[in-house]
């Protein structure tokens, strides 16, 4: 280490070439896992090969799925945000409220969004704005906003949206490509291009690894975070839409529990809980093991219940054996 | 004197005491001395799992599986006294704390030696032992007619007026006071949590400190469980669904800083009653319970909003007219 | 609590010492921290540990308390041969420490903090709250410190009580071996005098005590012996009194400053960067000072003097009360380091790995994040320009490296520094301020750093460089400006001749009365 020789050295820019990295990656274990269920499924049951059986197994993980997508961001960059649900619920009442006045589909659909979004902002400000932890934040805000939904709802529930906005539910666009699986399917392409390839991805890569050298660095880090959790009110709210349309009526109870099926879904993905690791095609792979899982297992007659236990099961065991894998192979060695 | 009067639990406490006088205002009747203990009874079970999940937190961790572990433990318990009327409750309970201590210890384990974050390990077992429920009573619900009497009369006796599932309470308290206050094990969680590395420096083993919260947060989880079934004669894969996020809540608003360190057991119990005093106001003062939820929310991002403004710290100085004036 | 029998008054050379460390070696990667040293503590005496930043003597401090293991070397405590395994082994033999910015938990109560790990024992195996208190109390009244209340919060006191409340924790747990890390850096004048009162009943009280300072009046006032370090090993020790403090100044710069300084004469240009009237409500005050282009400043003193906060100001990571910042001739208004950034001013850190390097990611990431948007289009990233820029600096810094893909905290110490000063560079920079740009790295890398500091400045960029090691400050310096309590006491030129102890007495303090 001492040579001062101003030899002029070739660094290279990788050792493994891209391909040969990827092959190694999460993403690829995760694949693997899934091609896996997806044979076990169609051995054992005649039905799930068919395409209509599988465009009906998309809908019970493409609005979570929507979400997931932001909530990925978020805790790359350190942050959580537990009221998704809890907003779904709030953009829904609000949509209720406004059919209440004659608002028209368009119209609905807007106010879904924006809902969505105010809430967004509302975890942005007082995480960024006022510095506080978000994991208590936004357990307070998650039953804030189904609160103001109780408040308004009770135990009633509206119904009787009008005809037209059951397209973005139960709508198809193609085929059996059903309009949220496109929407889906489009997100995440814009998602991977905004975390894998844009300056924004890379700045909440460097927040999530070291917000005080990201700081140091220029980063505007209160700013990308604000930023991100509107996204995840955003996309919160459009995935209210889509469950409103599918299920043409709002309950206060709309989508409870999701939080945390988005939160493991996120983590299944290979998203690192502590931040600053992950990838949008592990979380759109582990989105659809998910959806394998629990609809390979509904065509079996196993209830959603007992599928939780598996989700449960291969969260923990995906993040459990790389460790100690890797713990027996360093002893291994030694 | 003047501690007293700035610790949070003491403006807590005249919060709580507030409301109290502000429903009787308007509800005569509801500051009764039966009816204040009919809130307290109501809300023995949150504090008892509140004070676990203090211990946990303390140590900057997060158990998400509580409200889980308990509704596995208590359909276990169910199941075995419709099965077996004959086996004293007592011993059911012991059963329980030990099977909640159990599950306690899965979690635990995982955190310890794998190290893996608690808020994932937590969130796995939240779903898998509420599946296991379904597992084990093949979806059916156990109800009162399948109950032995004694099994629900052991929350309900009165002594010195009190129920009993209002004793438990009182006695985890205690009991948690002492934990928390005298033994080393207490003062430990509260090292850990205020400063690992310094923790460690002290000679205090961190991982096995957390691992002993995830015991304390499981074993109560596990008693609560018998309690649960037997104070609402019911058990089954629903019960306690989403109560994990109102034990956090009950912390939060007790001024116990999920970043560690910093909560103490009169925070907990007092956060738990002000949910508990909330529940029973709303009916009296004719307001929707509907509103009981967003109010709570509202609740916990105030509290969090004050702790954060006490929390705050200074710098070092280097001036010499500001170390003066400061 | 039972005190070790009182020594007799006059207690020279003759006592045997309490612990002897001989032959101590400790090397980290690429790093030498420690080479064969030796270390002796009398019982009832001060032994002050001198040397510049870097010396080795935080490493020392850390093989004494068990946090880290030497390589070689034996440590004796009255003659036994003993291993310090962890932390909680050197408490166990009586050696405690009493850190720079003292390690004890804010949140916990001060009783908590004398006992923790040793509370009193009731009956049942609880706590003793009351015995503890009482305990507690009666050993902060012995060392003068009655007015502690046992019950307060730790982070309600001022340092300088924290410090009462660490010393009360060292005689709590019995300790033979007391520890000082310039325990009095951060202490106003009246309590450093109380200090000095306690460090005398610690000596009476038989004691053996390590006393690490830069201050020498503070070294004269109380220590008996001395033993001074430079470059991880140990170059002298010996009574204070057969001494005198040039002896020691020579002893600690020692070494001929000027065969390392690849430093080369360079014409000075305009004034890039102008600071007038510059003041900060607690941590600097009235900083003036301007910088040309091709210049290297220096800014010399001791820890804590202000200087860090002065360059984190300037590129707006913290806000000043006044002043202002003229980059050429127009006022540059600087909230936030992207603003510096935009102006022209960049800031390579001294807490490396906390502010400077992103560890867990690739190197080529890290240089390119100042220049995102530059390497970009539109917002989007384009990798072949990032690697082009990564591999233009990593050439010219000399970066040892396998692959740019790397992740930085994979790298040397050394190499991560480069790693940063890349990433700075990249953006091309007016100003570029250094701080301590060759802390804890090693030898071969603070050539190639130095060589390269100076290369800029023959470019034509203006040089800030905060730097506690006298030679180096005075090897590559056009100019320095020395601190001292977040003021600057004075500025010498390079043609007025630099001299290593008049920038010692300056920074110490040597000379005046004490403020």
């Amino acid at each position: 280490m001492t040579d001062l020789a101003h030899a002029t050295r070739h660094i290279p820019d990788r050792l493994d070439s891209p391909a040969r990295a990827a092959l190694y990656s999460w993403p690829t274990l995760l694949l693997i896992v899934g091609i896996v269920l997806f044979i076990v499924n169609s051995l054992a049951s005649p039905y799930f090969l068919s395409p209509w059986s599988l465009s009906d197994a998309t809908f019970n993980f493409t609005e979570k799925a929507i979400i997931a997508l932001a909530m990925a961001l978020l805790i790359i960059a350190g942050e959580i945000d537990l009221s998704v649900a809890s907003i779904i619920a709030l953009a829904s009442t609000a949509m209720g409220v406004a059919l209440q006045f004659g608002v028209g589909v368009p119209g609905l659909v807007v106010i879904g969004i924006l809902t969505g979004l105010l809430c967004g902002i509302f975890n942005g400000f007082l995480v960024t704005g006022l510095g506080l932890p978000s994991i208590v934040v936004t357990i307070g805000t998650m039953s804030f906003f189904r609160g103001i939904s109780y408040i308004v709802l009770g135990d009633q529930a509206f119904k009787g949206y009008p005809p037209g906005f059951d397209y973005f539910g139960q709508g198809y666009v193609w085929w059996v490509v059903s309009f949220e699986f496109a929407l889906f399917l489009l997100f995440a392409l814009l998602y991977y291009v905004l975390l894998h390839h844009t300056n924004f991805g890379r700045q909440v890569f460097t927040i999530g690894n070291n917000p005080v050298a990201a700081r140091f660095s220029g980063v505007r880090v209160e700013r990308v975070k604000f930023i991100l959790f509107c996204l995840t009110g955003l996309m919160s709210g459009i995935a209210a839409v889509l469950l409103t349309s599918r299920l043409a009526s709002t309950r206060p109870s709309i989508a409870v529990g999701w939080e945390l099926e988005v939160v493991t879904m996120v983590v299944l993905g290979g998203v690192s809980i502590l931040g600053g690791s992950g990838t949008i095609q592990g979380v759109v792979i582990a989105a659809f093991i998910m959806g394998l899982v629990t609809f390979g297992l509904g065509l079996l007659n196993v209830p959603g219940i007992v599928m939780s236990i598996f989700i449960g099961a291969l969260l923990i065991c995906v993040i459990a054996l790389p460790i100690i894998w890797s713990r027996t192979r360093r002893r291994a060695t030694r | 004197m003047k501690t007293v009067i700035r610790s949070r639990e003491f403006w807590l406490a005249a919060i709580v005491a507030v409301m109290v006088i502000a429903t009787n205002l308007r509800a005569p009747g509801f500051a009764a001395t039966d009816k204040l203990a009919g809130i307290f009874n109501d809300t023995a079970m949150l504090m008892i799992l509140a004070l676990g999940q203090m211990a946990v937190i303390l140590t900057r961790s997060i158990d998400l599986s509580m409200a889980s572990n308990l509704a596995l433990t208590g359909m276990i318990v169910a199941l075995i006294n419709a099965a077996f009327p004959a086996i004293p409750i007592p011993a059911l309970m012991l059963f329980a704390c030990l099977c909640g201590l159990a599950l306690g210890a899965f979690n635990g384990i995982l955190i310890w030696l794998l190290n893996i974050p608690a808020i994932v390990v937590t969130l796995g077992t939240l779903t898998i032992y509420r599946g296991i429920i379904f597992l084990i009573a093949g979806g059916q619900w156990v109800n009162a007619d399948k109950l032995s009497p004694a099994f629900v009369q052991y929350t309900r006796i009165e002594f010195l007026g009190l129920p009993a599932l209002s004793w438990y309470a009182i006695i985890v308290a205690i009991a948690f006071f002492i934990l928390m206050t005298r033994t080393s094990l207490g003062r430990a969680i509260y090292a850990v949590g205020v400063n690992p590395t310094a923790s460690v420096y002290a000679g205090i083993d961190v991982g096995r400190t957390k691992f002993a919260t995830f015991l304390i947060s499981g074993l109560l989880s596990g008693f609560c469980g018998y309690l649960w079934v037997s104070r609402y004669v019911i058990g089954s894969v629903e019960v306690a669904k989403g109560y994990e996020l109102t034990i956090i809540a009950a912390c939060v608003i007790g001024g116990i800083s999920i970043s560690g360190g910093v909560g103490t057991v009169a925070g907990a119990l007092l956060g738990a009653l002000f949910l508990g005093v909330i529940n029973s106001a709303l009916p009296v003062i004719n307001v929707s319970p509907f509103w009981q939820m967003a109010i709570s929310g509202a609740a916990i991002i105030l509290a969090v909003v004050l702790n954060a403004r006490g929390e705050k710290r200074g710098s070092r100085l280097i001036l010499r007219e500001a170390e003066a004036t400061s | 609590m039972t005190l070790p029998q009182r020594k007799p008054e006059s207690m020279p050379a003759s006592s045997t010492p309490r612990i002897t460390l001989s032959g101590i070696t400790k090397t980290f990667p690429g790093v030498r921290a420690l080479h064969k040293v030796a270390l002796e503590l009398y019982p009832g005496q001060v032994t002050a540990l001198i040397g510049e930043n870097g010396a080795g003597k935080s490493t020392l401090v850390k093989t004494m308390t068990g946090i880290y293991q030497p390589d070689e070397g034996e440590i004796r405590i009255d003659g036994e041969p003993v291993t310090l395994s962890s932390p909680h082994a050197a408490f166990k033999l009586g050696i405690t420490a009493i850190h720079q910015e003292t390690v004890l938990f804010d949140e916990l109560s001060v009783a908590e903090n004398i006992y923790l790990g040793h509370a009193p024992k009731t009956r049942f195996k609880t706590v003793d709250w009351g015995l503890m208190r009482e305990k507690s109390g009666k050993l902060l009244k012995e060392i003068g410190a009655g007015h502690i209340e046992p019950d307060t919060r730790l982070k309600d006191l001022s340092i300088a009580n924290k410090h009462l409340v660490a010393v009360a924790r060292a005689l709590s747990i019995d300790a033979d071996v007391v520890i000082m890390d310039e325990p009095t850096a951060a202490l106003s004048y009246k309590e450093i005098q109380d200090l000095f009162e306690l460090m005398e009943l610690l000596k009476k009280n038989g004691k053996a005590i390590l006393f690490i300072s830069h201050k020498f009046d503070e070294i004269y006032r109380i220590a008996d012996r001395y033993t001074v370090f430079r470059d991880g090993e140990m170059v002298g020790s010996g009574l204070i009194a057969d001494t005198n403090q040039d002896t020691i100044v020579r002893m600690m710069v020692g070494r001929s400053v000027e065969h390392v300084f690849p430093k080369q004469e360079t014409t000075l240009g305009e004034t890039v960067l102008t600071v007038s009237g510059y003041c900060h409500p607690t941590e600097f005050a009235d900083i003036n000072f301007s910088l040309r282009k091709g210049e290297i400043l220096g800014f010399y003193g001791l820890v804590g003097a202000g200087r860090s906060e002065l360059m984190q100001a300037l590129i707006g990571i913290t806000k000043p009360s006044k002043g202002a910042v003229r980059i050429g001739d127009d006022i540059a208004v600087i909230r936030s380091p992207a603003a510096a950034i935009e102006n022209g001013i960049v800031y390579v850190p001294e807490e490396r790995g906390k502010q400077g390097v992103v560890v867990d990611m690739p190197i080529v990431q890290n240089i390119a994040l100042p220049s995102l948007r530059r390497t970009s289009k539109n917002g989007f990233l384009r990798l072949a320009e990032e690697f082009a820029l990564a591999r233009e600096y990593a050439t010219r810094l000399d970066l040892r490296a396998a692959s740019l893909s790397q992740n930085a905290g994979t790298l040397s110490g050394g190499n991560q520094q480069k790693v940063v000063i890349a990433k700075w560079l990249a953006t091309k920079p007016r100003v570029i301020i250094l701080d301590e740009p060759t802390k804890g790295i090693d030898i071969g890398s603070k050539a190639a750093v130095h060589a390269f500091m100076s290369e800029l400045a023959a470019q034509g960029l203006a040089v800030i460089m905060v730097s506690s090691e006298l030679p180096e400050v005075m090897g590559m310096s056009d100019r320095i400006i020395v601190m001292r309590e977040g003021r600057i006491v004075t500025t010498i030129e390079k043609n007025d001749g630099f001299d290593a102890e008049t920038l010692v007495r300056a920074a110490a303090g040597i000379g005046e009365k004490a403020a």
